[in-house]
């Protein structure tokens, strides 16, 4: 057998054209509202207008009776389904609270849905939603963490004593002696709010149930089908053969939300179980602002000690974060406490989560995850502790990095998959060497000095950050040799537009040694691969990229002895060229793939199969990572303030980025600059606003500004290697990147534009009347904006 | 988002569309390029009976000279305002305020009249067409009619139109001689409505005093809102750095701004000031384009 010959990359890392693109370019995608189901039926829901209201009662009659509408159905009204469902990561301390498909007692913020209305069109279903009348009591609601926290603050779930769903303390070292034996020490609070995932498709779900073979069929724009699948068995009490979750291939966007489950996608498969007729649910995009989960605010206190030279000696961050109404999972607050070191050697760390409810729609994953806000907690500090010193903010920086002969680098800390925090490789001098010659820093730093000397504020803005990314627990590829002789790899994963399709038809070629054009790749199928995990954190080159490479060389293996015996040659003279696998030396000797598929999965009827002859082409490989890799990277940005409007223009951005070894430069560009348009929103324009009472006050995109490609300024990118030694291919995540460090990057720049007045930015996103108000409130010498 | 039951109406003629407005007078709405109007009733904001689609309308499409200057009707949407030699030649203000407007792909299908007719209060052309001094022709079973600028629009949202009246077009005058015409706003993002926005115009004699003058604001009021006391401060006198930084303390005096999640009301009194010194800095530093060659070689 030779199957393990190291055979040159050929397709991996070129820059592939996407296979994707030709149906999305030409309009021809489908997307879940796009997929033909005869007389489907169609829902909508009933959403609390409150954001804390007992349900006293709900009279559907009216509704029932509209023409055009199937059904109306209650959380009373379906029992079946009433049960918790489950957080997705969890921990020992959790209080957890049971988040109900259709709550039939209690709403806990506004836009939960009590009710689902089916009806022969979404327009009759949204005209019968008038009519379902829904009594509430009114509670008292919170809508911040300070408000959830503050002493008698109302209960937001009945029988705790307070709002508090997890407190969590990790330390290195010993922070409390270090901090106070430090010769510098200071402190800032600072609050982060990070936007929603806003992908262009919303979530939908349709379902259709087969009575005669009882098989349930749920289409789902999910990014995991296979949690889908397990958690609606759970509910259903079903056997999980017995539904197939299906992401259609071309689901228009997840980053993060579409990662969770929600009432929505138990009640509609069921409905069109109880109905034996297909039935839809598409979000529409007012309800996607206020029932599809968002990251929010959350708040930190951040001390940082460090000496005259500039070492940090401790660092304490205790930060607050906003779960929402019920546990969806800790994932974000989790990952924030183990982001906050960084790129630095700190030996003394202190890093605590106090999670509480709120009276708002549950929190989940946005790309990036937790860490933007642990990255705003450090890389401030770093800015300020700088300033502290009269010390160039990248001096500070260089000085306390990671080297490069260090990895692997223990930070003390643990993840949130379990593991020791333990960064598998990396080169952060070299990677804030590149980003700064691309940058021109001390080219930047005159042009600054010049700029202030005529009166502008210019400032410049440095942010490094770690991602861990890649995680388990492990992802599969399934391999077919098909009957015509082509290769079909099925994946769990389900991708949003990341191009599964190409990247892995790239690593499939080199493993197997094939053309690409044989190879077509499948996704985010239940039914076509048993076990699953799903698109997030960054972690599908790193899982289902070495099971994708690793089950080819299998198949390679199983072709190749096929062919010996078909031959009755050794396989270590065979080649694979096109369809056809010959002996090398003598090349008219050969079978085609077709050929081998015959022999091997087709079979002759009752024949038994010639020695030699594998029986059924099929190889599968699940790949479970030793623990998360760590992807890195390091931003550069000079802005210039307007000190009369508060605008902020970028003048300049660079990344700088090491996610390991590519498969496709161009897909990798993509995401970077996909998750920066994400960062540049976080860190200048999106905010989802609550009021006092909980009510949601930017329900569109007229109040809620999402960044246009208007908003992105241009941006240029610098890329090294450092491979991961965790897994074959030396992948890490490329997916968030983009996003992590541009709340810092761009507030440090700020503050450093705003540095001859002194003001301070300790909000995000920094918005232009924020601006006006730092350079108002210190007392400035009249050149900032008239007061009347 | 999908908006309730309603009956279609496409008349073909004017007196069609005012006939099936007076029969349904209150439960009728106008649909022209539908920009503002879909988006409320798919919010179910709006909620009418009955739509009475003019884009069938004739003769409704293509600006009009006049003796004093140029009529725009109905139908003629933003992107055909923007892209017109002669009405951004006669009316730089309108070509400057549309590119606040929203997007490409929206004004080529929202209409001039349809903004006025909405009447946002931080919409950029009712502030235009108010600095301008436009005149609105009005008809309804009733007759004709015509309304200033100032007075068509009453509050956000609410202008002079009855609900059986149709908007015909507006009349802008040519400006004189010796004028000179800015434009700046300040929105969150690029084709936002506007946090705060100034058009201006001035007419200056050949001395560079100041004959005549008009400053509005957007998004600081109800409607939009003339700067009077602004504009008066500089009638008579020359445009200069202290000419300018009154006005702009006048007008942040006058403006009325309210708070909201994205900007608080003092925050906007200062964007007015700013804006204004702006629109009459850029005024100041202008050739007045209308003013005959010889007049400027006399000057
Ligand atoms: C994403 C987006 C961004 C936008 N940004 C801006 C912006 O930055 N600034 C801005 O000013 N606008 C903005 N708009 C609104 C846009 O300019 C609209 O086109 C305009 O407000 C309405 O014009 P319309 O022709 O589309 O009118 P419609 O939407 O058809 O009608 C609007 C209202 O006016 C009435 N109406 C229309 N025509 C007549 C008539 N002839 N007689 C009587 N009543 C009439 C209708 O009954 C309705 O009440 C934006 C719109 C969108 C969708």
């Amino acid at each position: 057998m030779t199957s393990t010959e190291t055979r040159p990359s050929t397709m991996i890392g070129r820059s592939v054209l996407r296979r994707e693109d030709r149906r999305l370019l030409t309009g021809a995608a489908t997307y879940l509202d796009d997929l033909e189901l005869p007389g489907c039926y169609e829902a909508a829901f009933v959403r609390s207008p409150h954001a804390a209201a007992r349900i006293v009662s709900i009279d559907t009659s009216a509704a029932a009776a509209m023409p055009g509408v199937i059904g109306v159905w209650t959380g009373a009204d379906l029992p079946e389904i009433a049960k918790g469902i489950p957080p997705k990561v969890v921990h020992p301390q959790l209080r957890d609270v049971p988040r109900m498909p259709l709550p039939a007692d209690f709403v806990k913020f506004v836009g939960e849905p009590v009710a689902v209305v089916v009806a022969t069109s979404r327009y009759v279903a949204e005209d019968a939603l008038d009519l379902v009348e829904v009594e509430y009591d009114v509670l008292p609601a919170v809508s911040s963490t300070g408000a959830a926290l503050a002493d008698g603050a109302p209960l937001i779930h009945e029988g705790a004593d307070d709002n508090v769903a997890v407190h969590v303390v990790q330390t290195a070292g010993d922070p409390a002696a270090a901090m106070a034996a430090a010769p510098h020490r200071l402190r800032e609070r600072f609050s982060v709010t990070r936007g929603g995932g806003h992908s262009m498709e919303t979530r939908g779900v349709a379902a259709r149930f087969d009575p005669t073979t009882e098989q349930l069929v749920v289409w789902d724009t999910t990014q995991s089908p296979h949690y889908v699948r397990n958690t609606l068995a759970h509910l259903y009490d079903m056997p999980e053969d017995g539904i197939r979750v299906v992401a259609p291939p071309d689901v228009g966007g997840g980053f993060g939300p579409k990662a969770q489950f929600y009432g929505e996608e138990a009640v509609i498969p069921w409905v069109a179980r109880l109905l034996r007729n297909p039935v839809k649910w598409i979000e529409d995009r007012r309800e996607n602002f206020v029932a599809t989960m968002m990251e929010r605010t959350q708040v930190h206190d951040v001390e940082i000690g460090f000496d005259d030279d500039g070492h940090i000696l401790a660092i304490r961050n205790v930060f607050e974060h906003d779960q929402g109404a019920y546990c969806a999972g800790l994932q974000v607050p989790m990952i924030t406490l183990s982001t906050l070191p960084g790129q630095y050697r700190i030996p003394n760390i202190h890093t605590e989560l106090i999670a509480c409810y709120t009276n708002m729609v549950p929190t989940s994953s946005v790309r990036g995850a937790g860490r933007p806000q642990a990255v705003v907690a450090m890389e401030r500090m770093v800015d300020r502790a700088a300033e502290h010193l009269g010390m160039d903010p990248v001096e500070f920086r260089r000085r306390n990095l990671v080297q490069a002969d260090e990895f692997p680098y223990r930070v003390g800390l643990t993840f949130r998959d379990g593991s020791p925090l333990t960064y598998d490789s990396g080169n952060f001098p070299l990677l804030m060497d590149e980003t700064l010659a691309a940058f021109d820093y001390s080219g930047e730093r005159e042009r600054q000095t010049a700029a202030r000397a005529e009166g502008r504020l210019v400032g410049i803005g440095v942010a490094a950050y770690v991602e861990g990314c890649g995680l388990g627990p492990y992802e599969g590829s399934r391999y077919r040799l098909l009957n015509d002789g082509t290769i079909l790899v099925t994946l769990a994963a389900a991708p949003q537009g990341q191009g599964y399709e190409t990247v892995y038809a790239q690593i499939a070629a080199d493993a197997l040694g094939m053309d690409m054009d044989l190879i077509r790749v499948t996704t985010g199928d239940t039914g076509r691969i048993p076990f699953g995990q799903g698109t997030f954190a960054s972690r599908n080159t790193a899982t289902a990229g070495p099971a994708t490479l690793q089950a080819g060389d299998e198949m390679r293996g199983k072709i190749l002895q096929v062919a010996e015996a078909m031959l009755k040659t050794s396989a270590a003279s065979l080649e694979i060229h096109g369809d056809r696998v010959s002996v090398a030396d003598d090349p008219s000797r050969s079978v085609t793939l077709r050929e081998i598929a015959g022999a091997a999965n087709v079979g002759k009827h009752g024949i038994t199969l010639a020695p030699g002859i594998l029986p059924g082409l099929e190889t599968t490989v699940y790949f479970a990572p030793e623990r998360a890799a760590y992807a890195s990277g390091t931003h550069a940005v000079a802005v210039e303030i307007d000190p009369e409007t508060g605008a902020i223009d970028v003048l300049r951005y660079v990344i700088g980025h090491d996610c390991g070894n590519v498969m496709n430069p161009m897909l990798v560009d993509g995401q970077v600059l996909g998750g920066f348009a994400h960062g540049i929103g976080n860190a200048m324009y999106e905010e989802p606003f609550y009021d006092e009472t909980g009510q949601p006050q930017s329900t569109s995109y007229l109040d809620y500004s999402l960044p246009s490609s208007m908003e992105v300024p241009p941006v240029e990118l610098v890329h090294i290697h450092t491979p991961s030694p965790l897994n074959p291919l030396g992948a890490k995540g490329a997916g968030e990147g983009g996003t992590i460090p541009v709340p810092a990057a761009i507030a440090n720049a700020v503050e450093d534009a705003l540095r001859p007045f002194g003001a301070r930015i300790t909000s995000l996103p920094i918005t232009p009347p924020k601006i006006v108000d730092a350079l108002s409130t210190d007392d400035l010498d009249g050149t900032g904006p008239w007061h009347g | 988002m999908k908006p309730g039951r309603f009956t279609y109406h496409a008349p073909r003629t004017v007196a069609d569309a005012l006939a099936v407005l007076g029969e349904h007078a209150g439960d009728a709405k106008v649909l022209a390029g539908g920009q503002s109007l879909m988006p409320l009733l798919n919010f179910r904001v709006s909620e009418p009976g009955h739509l009475v689609d003019i884009n069938r309308l004739p003769d409704l499409s293509e600006p009009v000279r006049t003796a004093t200057g140029w009529h725009v009707p109905a139908l003629v949407r933003q992107r055909a305002v923007e892209r017109s030699a002669a009405l951004s030649g006669a009316f730089p203000l309108l070509e400057a305020a549309l590119h606040e407007v929203a997007h490409p792909q929206i004004r080529n299908r929202g209409t001039l009249c349809g903004s006025l007719a909405h009447a946002d209060a931080a919409a950029e052309l009712p502030t235009v067409v108010t600095a301008l001094d436009g005149r609105l022709r009005i008809a309804s079973p009733r007759g004709e009619r015509t309304v200033a600028a100032e007075d068509f629009f009453v509050f956000h949202l609410t202008t002079a139109l009855a609900d059986d009246e149709l908007l015909l077009g507006v009349d802008l005058d040519d400006l004189p001689a010796g004028t000179t015409t800015s434009f700046h706003e300040f929105a969150g993002r690029r084709g936002d409505f506007a946090l705060a926005a100034v058009a201006g115009q001035a007419t200056r004699d050949a001395t560079g005093v100041v004959t005549r003058c008009r400053l509005v604001a957007a998004g600081v009021g109800s409607t939009p809102l003339r700067l009077r006391a602004a504009e008066e401060g500089l009638l008579g006198a020359r445009l200069d750095d202290s000419a300018l930084a009154a006005a702009a303390r006048a007008a942040a005096h006058e403006a009325r701004p309210t708070g909201d999640v994205h900007a608080s009301a003092g925050y906007r009194r200062d964007l007015v000031a700013t804006l204004t010194r702006r629109v009459l800095a850029d005024i100041a530093a202008a050739v007045p384009t209308s003013v005959p060659t010889e007049e400027l070689t006399h000057a």
